[in-house]
């Protein structure tokens, strides 16, 4: 009975064992391929290189924008049981404050599985000392080396560079997620921007075998990344200090090129920031002291700062009068005071009130008389002067390859209608001839039409990097047709504005000038104030209603090395001596060398500078 | 384990001669040689699995003495002595169940340790012996078939200690105790009628023990084990993970040390319940064929010694424990290879864990002793 039942038993066992391995052979011998796949996804694991981000230089060849080690502390989440006791204990360990953590979760959330992700950046070496002597109490915690991108002269090159930045949502969509596979930054603003695909490069993978936690035992294929391509600038870095340091304190701007070229010798913006602070991704709190700050340093107002350019529009309305034969190089006014348009009351006057008497073209740009102006104006009449002034690239974009540039305005009675819905008032033409009213320009305007002028006619393009690896070299130069004569006048007045005892520049160039400049001053009123301001106290909203101060200027002016705009905001004085000292730093060291000794040679209009200079 | 086997076995014994150095010490020496060849065997298995970890596999083997030692000593206790200790056992076992639950050591979010200074034991691992053994002396002191009385007294008998482990919460162990009782009661010669009712009655008890008894996480076990794609990073991660090891290995395994499912972590338990993945990837289709092979020799040995034990108490007693072997084995590959639910059955001899172990030499122990006491017990 016993023994029948054990018999039995043991059949259902030989059954159910045959159960077993019916089911082993189908997973082993039916599914095998399938199931082996699965295998090896889960043991290989492609894992990204970044690429080494290319290298930025100045004109001399010195580093403005490199890679730098920076030593991280990362956490890998999955490897960590309780977040926040761990945040608490590191803590005591790591300054971390509630910004680390806050932009450490959103990596997080943006990091796959199991890789680690950084909770604070650029650790000081005592950090990462106390680190090392803890790392045993903190498993999934680790000190990480990037590569980073560092900015040595920070703010100095802040505008021209701009920085990089955390890839954000948009971005992300934006762009080739290949590309971007590994790397987690982007440029944001300035060169760094436009350049982004040269100086991005392309990453590489790795075939890494991984356990399941992510741990990487062994790499089994390397494809290397493409480090991206360098780019070499025109910027001038002593240049760009010095124009830095001559515009501190100040809100303003400076964008120097040379008229040759088009490369842009000196783009800055007053007050400027520490764009390393950005890379990283900068604390909220920092971030909202920079927006909120009522000098505005995040702000390039070399490129974006669309300000009334006054009177130094003069020299280019008086080149439009020529051209379009409303006047005549001999033309001349009595100036009393004051201009009116035929049957009307009004005066538009002359910002010397008791007028400048007899006054010619030359004069009227030296002495920056008003009256003349409106009168060539109306004579011109705006449609021309939309015209002319178009043609000197005001009021379209210089197409500087730089991120972020606006495009000015150069109003026009078919612009008004569109935009205003309003029409055309002939006082409003009256004060273009002057610069003021709806016209706006940006410094970097103003700096490419000054060259213009520098070049007698040809028109270059501006331009940041040099052409090579990536980089298009300039396109043809277009040319400003005008006849010689009548480029030559206007110089002259602009050489008298700086020479000229009654010229509007002479006393605040200074003396010991060793090179000709040809220059036209201007004085910008404040039409509206920033709202933010309002609210402060009268004393500062007094600073903030005084006039801006603009000059332009090229020299020498027989083979124009520079040409610049420099704008001083609520400062009619200080523009003219910020624009000596960046031409002096940019020609003094080449006047005196052999190249310009020899070009001086070859120039008849100017003496030879004794060759005992020579350095 | 087929009956070739087993007449090739009995043909080797030599019933009428004096008793051999073997019988004296109570050993049956064909058990012992296989039962040494498998543990050394699951070492290496052991070794490979648990990362080249040799502290664990030098424990293990320490455990291994152990259950050797615990075997030998249970082999030398005569059966009858055991059908007489059975209650003292079963009563001390259930109240270790009961203090298990009132101060049990948290493991896992489950209640199945007793700690004491620098020792810990699973009570359950205990009453696994105490159940077969208890039911079987219960039903021999009367003639056999049992009767309903007696059946239902048995049930009762293997109810309390299934219901207290099932509340540890353990459904693996609590299984394979009511199946350790229930193959007494099947061997026993319970009446067909018994068998075919029970059977239509277990179906409204399977709802029952689905709507009350079972816990949330033995719930999403079963969930899990019908559709484990559905929840590939939680839940059904084990199964995924353990069937790529296996289907991974093919016919001749990847070679030994060198199954990357256990390798790299993917295979999670891979020392314990799910060393078998580790197994069949490593060693392929052929690696588990010998396995099974080998288990094969060993419950066929058990049952040889079933079918020739003197007494119907030793013959109940090493058929339960057999087929409990086999239960053991076929829910531990059922689980792994996704035929069962996964419900926490080490695979015996090999998976890591002394407790196991020990209970399962000392259930070789009993069935050594039922085979070598017979001498000694007339009829």
């Amino acid at each position: 009975m016993v023994n029948f039942r054990v018999l039995l038993g043991v059949v259902v066992m030989i059954l159910m064992t045959f159960g077993l391995i019916a089911r082993a052979f189908h997973l082993q011998v039916v599914r095998h391929d399938e199931l082996a796949t699965q295998s090896e996804e889960n043991r290989i694991y492609l894992r990204t290189i970044p690429p080494v981000r290319g290298l930025i230089y100045d004109a001399n060849g010195r580093l403005l924008a490199e890679n730098r080690p920076s030593y991280n502390l990362t956490i890998t989440r999955e490897r960590i049981k309780q977040l926040d006791a761990t945040l608490a204990e590191l803590s005591t360990l790591v300054d971390i404050d509630e910004e680390d953590i806050a932009g450490f979760k959103e990596r997080a959330y943006q990091t796959r599985p199991f890789n680690s992700v950084p909770l604070k950046y650029r650790l000081s070496e005592e950090e990462i000392a106390r680190l090392a002597v803890n790392h045993h109490r903190f498993p999934g915690v680790n000190v990480e080396a990037q590569l980073v991108r560092f900015y040595e002269d920070k703010e100095m090159v802040a505008h021209a560079i701009g920085y990089v930045g955390r890839i954000n949502d948009r971005e992300q969509k934006k762009n080739d997620p290949k590309l971007y596979e590994g790397t987690n930054v982007i440029g944001k603003t300035g060169v760094e921007k436009f350049y982004e695909s040269i100086l991005l490069g392309e990453p590489g993978h790795q075939e890494v075998e991984s356990s399941a936690s992510g741990r990487i035992l062994r790499v089994l294929k390397q494809v290397d990344p493409i480090t991206g391509g360098d780019l070499h600038l025109y910027l001038d870095l002593d240049l760009q200090k010095t124009a830095m340091e001559a515009l501190a304190g100040k809100r303003g701007a400076v964008v120097a090129l040379d008229p040759k070229t088009g490369g842009i010798l000196a783009l800055v913006s007053s007050p400027s920031y520490d764009t390393n602070a950005f890379v990283t991704g900068i604390g909220f709190k920092d971030y909202s002291d920079l927006r909120e700050d009522i000098n505005r340093p995040l702000y390039n107002r070399a490129t974006l700062g669309e300000y009334p350019p006054a009177s130094t529009i003069k020299p280019f309305i008086s080149l439009a009068a020529l051209d379009s034969n409303t006047i005549k190089s001999n033309y001349k006014i009595f100036d009393e005071g004051y201009y009116q348009l035929p049957g009307e009351e009004r005066r538009y006057r002359n910002w010397k009130r008791k007028g400048d008497g007899w006054t010619d073209l030359k004069r009227a740009i030296s002495r920056s008389n008003d009256t003349y102006f409106y009168d060539i104006a109306v004579k011109m009449g705006i449609d021309t002067i939309h015209q002319y002034m178009s043609l000197f690239g005001l009021g379209k974009k210089t197409g500087l390859d730089i991120a972020s540039e606006r495009p000015g305005l150069m109003p026009s009675p078919e612009w008004k209608r569109r935009a205003r819905g309003a029409p055309w008032y002939p006082g409003e033409t009256v004060i273009s001839g002057i610069g003021q009213g709806y016209m706006l320009a940006t410094p970097l305007q103003l700096a490419a039409a000054t060259a213009i002028i520098a070049n007698r006619g040809t028109m270059v393009q501006p331009r940041m990097a040099k052409p090579g690896e990536g980089v298009a070299p300039v396109l043809p130069q277009a040319q400003v047709e005008k006849s010689k004569e009548d480029w030559e006048i206007v110089i002259q007045g602009m050489i008298d504005v700086v020479a000229h005892p009654r010229g509007t520049a002479h006393w605040r160039m200074g003396r010991g000038l060793q090179y000709t400049v040809a220059g036209k001053t201007g004085t910008a009123q404040v039409v509206g104030i920033p709202q933010d301001i309002k609210e402060e106290e009268d004393r500062v909203l007094e600073e903030f209603q005084k006039d801006h101060g603009l000059f332009i200027a090229f020299a020498p002016v027989e083979n124009p090395q520079i040409a610049l705009a420099v704008i001083v905001e609520n400062d009619s004085k200080m523009a003219v001596p910020v624009a000596r000292k960046v031409m002096d730093a940019w020609l003094l060291p080449r006047l005196n060398s052999v190249d310009m000794f020899l070009d001086s040679l070859s120039s008849k209009n100017v003496s030879p500078k004794a060759p005992a200079d020579v350095r | 384990m087929s009956q070739d086997f087993i007449r090739q076995m009995d043909s080797d014994h030599n019933f009428g001669s004096t008793p051999s150095w073997s019988r004296r010490l109570h050993i049956d020496p064909v058990l012992m040689l296989m039962l040494i060849a498998f543990c050394s065997a699951g070492l290496f298995v052991l070794y490979s699995a648990s990362g080249q970890n040799l502290d664990m596999v030098v424990r293990q083997a320490v455990y291994m003495l152990a259950g050797f030692v615990t075997m030998f000593v249970v082999a030398q206790i005569p059966p009858r002595f055991l059908r007489r200790l059975s209650p003292v056992v079963y009563i001390g076992g259930v109240m270790l169940l009961i203090a298990v639950l009132v101060m049990g050591y948290d493991a896992k979010g489950a209640q199945r340790w007793i700690s004491l200074p620098g020792f810990r034991f699973q009570p359950s691992e205990f009453v696994k012996l105490a159940v077969p053994l208890t039911v079987a002396a219960w039903l021999c002191r009367k003639p056999l078939p049992p009767s309903f009385q007696d059946v239902a007294l048995s049930l009762i008998l293997i109810g309390i200690p299934v219901a207290l482990i099932a509340k540890q919460p353990d459904l693996g162990t609590s299984v394979l105790i009511a199946a350790s009782g229930i193959f007494v009661l099947l061997l026993a010669g319970l009446k067909w009628r018994f068998i075919i009712g029970a059977t239509v009655l277990a179906l409204p008890s399977v709802w029952v023990m689905w709507s009350f008894v079972m816990r949330e996480y033995q719930k999403q076990r079963v969930l899990t084990f019908l559709n484990p794609e559905s929840d590939p990073w939680g839940a059904g991660w084990n199964i995924i993970q353990s069937k790529i090891a296996i289907g991974s290995g093919g016919l001749y395994g990847k070679g030994w040390l060198l199954g990357t499912q256990s390798r790299l972590d993917f295979l999670p338990e891979s020392h314990t319940d799910f060393i078998i993945a580790v197994l069949a990837e490593e060693f392929g289709l052929a690696g588990v064929l010998v396995l099974i092979a080998a288990y094969g020799l060993i419950i066929g040995r058990g049952i040889f010694i079933t079918m020739h034990a003197q007494n119907m108490f030793a013959k109940l007693i090493s058929g339960s424990v057999t087929l409990t072997f086999f239960v053991y084995i076929f829910v531990n590959i059922g689980m792994v290879s996704g035929l069962l639910p996964v419900v926490g059955v080490p695979l015996p001899l090999v998976s890591r864990g002394g407790t196991s172990i020990v209970t399962l030499m000392a259930g070789f122990g009993l069935l050594m002793s039922a085979h070598t006491h017979r001498n000694f017990l007339g009829r």
